[in-house]
């Protein structure tokens, strides 16, 4: 199992990591069990994503798809946020090893987890437009 | 990149270059098949036959012929496990003891055996890895018909007391076997004081070639044919022999035994230090026992980060080292042995095993302590779970 360059940059220098004390949302998804905590600060202003920010506690690809996330969503507007997949964050990094996909898949849930944090603040319900976040499905641990 | 510590010897080890040229001449002068009458093929034959004498004699087994040829550890117990299974058979013996944090040569094993309508029964290692003699007292039925304990854990490096162990099953009439891959080589091995019916070794774990091991199999135990053929291995392995790497195996052991005396002593002092030290880490821990435990292993968890994360920073540095975690194996699950030892799945996926042999020096020792506290750090000031441990304490 070999990481791509990308990966290897984004783990070493990970980009807009750290906390976030005045974040309009919150997200955190994953689970200890499984070995991943993924946690997404949100800044918004008129529908746009000013700035975003992240804590992950994970693997290798964990953290590089956490700030490869980010940087995927940060300046965008919601809508944009909205439409980001997992696979475009696996594109974005040049791929990564098949056991190693559930990452992104978390990373995309992160962002829609902190998005849909920002609603329930702003007293929107985020169901509508955010969707279910569905548990971690890949491990399958109490 | 600077500098390089080679810091995963229970994974493999480096060639000894005595092992290496002892070797050489096997490839091209002498290649004749040992079945062969003529005389390049009594000259290997001779060869082959010396490396048995040598390799029985770092064991202290009775007779050469006590030593089987195979590809392994893998193989030496498969063969060990499924032969003295169908031994046990024949006899209406269908149970086998063995322990929860046995190496997946054994413990996959076991599991194709339970599919063949055997009963296995797998003893607690406890929170310090280490098997407790009265419990396998315990758990010995009319019908069992094998134990087989590992002798020290590849993971923590726990060696358990394996003289005790044997007794207890000869006691009752059952076949013993010890999967001592991590300990052959490493610390001393003695069938004979140890009274041990099976013994697995694997060569490239004391510098020797991969592809290349042996099973001590104590005269009187008829071990069914593994393989089909040829007069070789008197005729239970057949398959011409790998010359090579039979000699360059007799060579390494030969080697690894005369150096103990001077190597473990320096290796226990460098483990020690490196584990006091780690240990000063906050919410840091020693996985399995101390006192009972490998020369060169230290196995340790760092709570609220990552094995892997660990490993690839590590990397980055020149630092080689291995973790228990879910991330290496490709699996979601952390180690089995760490969860065995009882330790909590989010715990056990921040481990890191490092082990050492007659390669490193106080120096690799020094270059750890300096690299690794700071990427803790580094990883723990990203990790959420960190953060949540710290908010808990507080």
């Amino acid at each position: 199992m070999a990481y791509s360059e990308k990966v290897m940059d984004h783990f070493s220098n990970p980009r807009n990591v750290g906390e976030m004390e005045d974040a309009d949302g919150i997200g955190e998804v994953g689970n200890p069990k499984c070995g991943d905590i993924m946690k997404m600060y949100i800044k918004v202003k008129d529908g746009i994503i000013t700035d975003v920010s992240f804590k992950t506690f994970g693997c290798g690809a964990a953290i590089a798809t956490s700030s490869m996330a980010t940087e995927l969503v940060k300046g965008k507007s919601i809508e944009d946020a909205l439409k980001l997949t997992n696979k475009a964050v696996m594109e974005a990094l040049d791929g990564l090893p098949p056991v190693k996909i559930h990452c992104s898949v978390l990373a995309e849930q992160a962002i829609k987890a902190a998005l849909s944090d920002y609603y329930t603040k702003q007293g929107i319900d985020p169901l509508p437009i955010v969707g279910e976040i569905p548990e971690c499905e890949e491990c399958g641990l109490e | 990149m600077s500098k390089f510590v080679y810091a995963d010897n229970a994974a493999t080890t480096k060639m000894s270059e005595r092992a290496f040229e002892a070797m050489k001449p096997y490839f091209i002068e002498h290649y004749g098949n040992p079945s062969s009458l003529y005389r390049i093929g009594v000259e290997s034959q001779r060869a082959v036959d010396n490396a048995r004498a040598v390799i029985a004699q770092c064991l202290n087994a009775q007779r050469p012929s006590d030593i089987f040829f195979v590809s392994g550890g893998s193989e030496a117990d498969n063969w060990a496990i499924k032969g003295a299974a169908e031994l046990g058979e024949k006899k209406g013996k269908k149970h086998i003891i063995s322990s929860e944090f046995e190496h997946h040569a054994v413990l996959h094993t076991l599991d194709y055996l339970r599919k063949h309508g055997f009963e296995v029964t797998l003893l607690d290692v406890h929170e310090d890895g280490l098997v407790r003699p009265e419990e396998l007292k315990a758990a010995i039925r009319p019908d069992t018909a094998l134990v087989t304990i590992m002798f020290a854990n590849n993971e923590i490096g726990t060696i358990q007391p394996i003289r005790e162990l044997a007794a207890i099953a000869h006691q009752h009439g059952v076949l013993f076997h010890t999967d001592a891959v991590q300990a052959a080589g490493t610390i001393p091995v003695d069938v004979q004081e140890l009274d041990v019916d099976m013994l697995s070794l694997s060569s490239h774990k004391f510098h020797g070639p991969k592809g290349m091991g042996a099973l001590y199999v104590r005269k009187g135990i008829r071990l069914p044919n593994l393989i089909h053929g040829g007069a070789q291995e008197r005729g239970l392995r057949a398959g011409t022999e790998n010359i090579a790497g039979i000699i360059g195996m007799a060579e390494a052991l030969k080697e690894s035994v005369e150096k103990m005396p001077e190597r473990n002593p320096r290796l226990e002092k460098m483990r020690d230090r490196l584990i006091d030290e780690l240990l000063k880490i906050d919410r840091s821990r020693i996985n399995g026992d101390r006192i009972h435990r490998l020369p060169g292993n230290v196995n340790m968890c760092f709570q609220g980060i990552e094995g892997e994360s660990l490993l690839l920073s590590l990397d980055l540095k020149g630092i080689e080292a291995s973790s228990g975690s879910a991330c290496t194996s490709g699996s979601l699950d952390p180690s089995h042995v760490l969860l065995a030892i009882g330790l909590p799945h989010e715990i056990a996926h921040g481990s890191l095993r490092m082990t050492f042999s007659d390669e490193n020096t106080e120096e690799d020792i020094d270059y750890i302590l300096s690299e690794l506290p700071p990427i803790i750090e580094r990883l723990r000031a990203m990790s959420p779970l960190w953060e949540k441990i710290i908010k808990n304490a507080n």
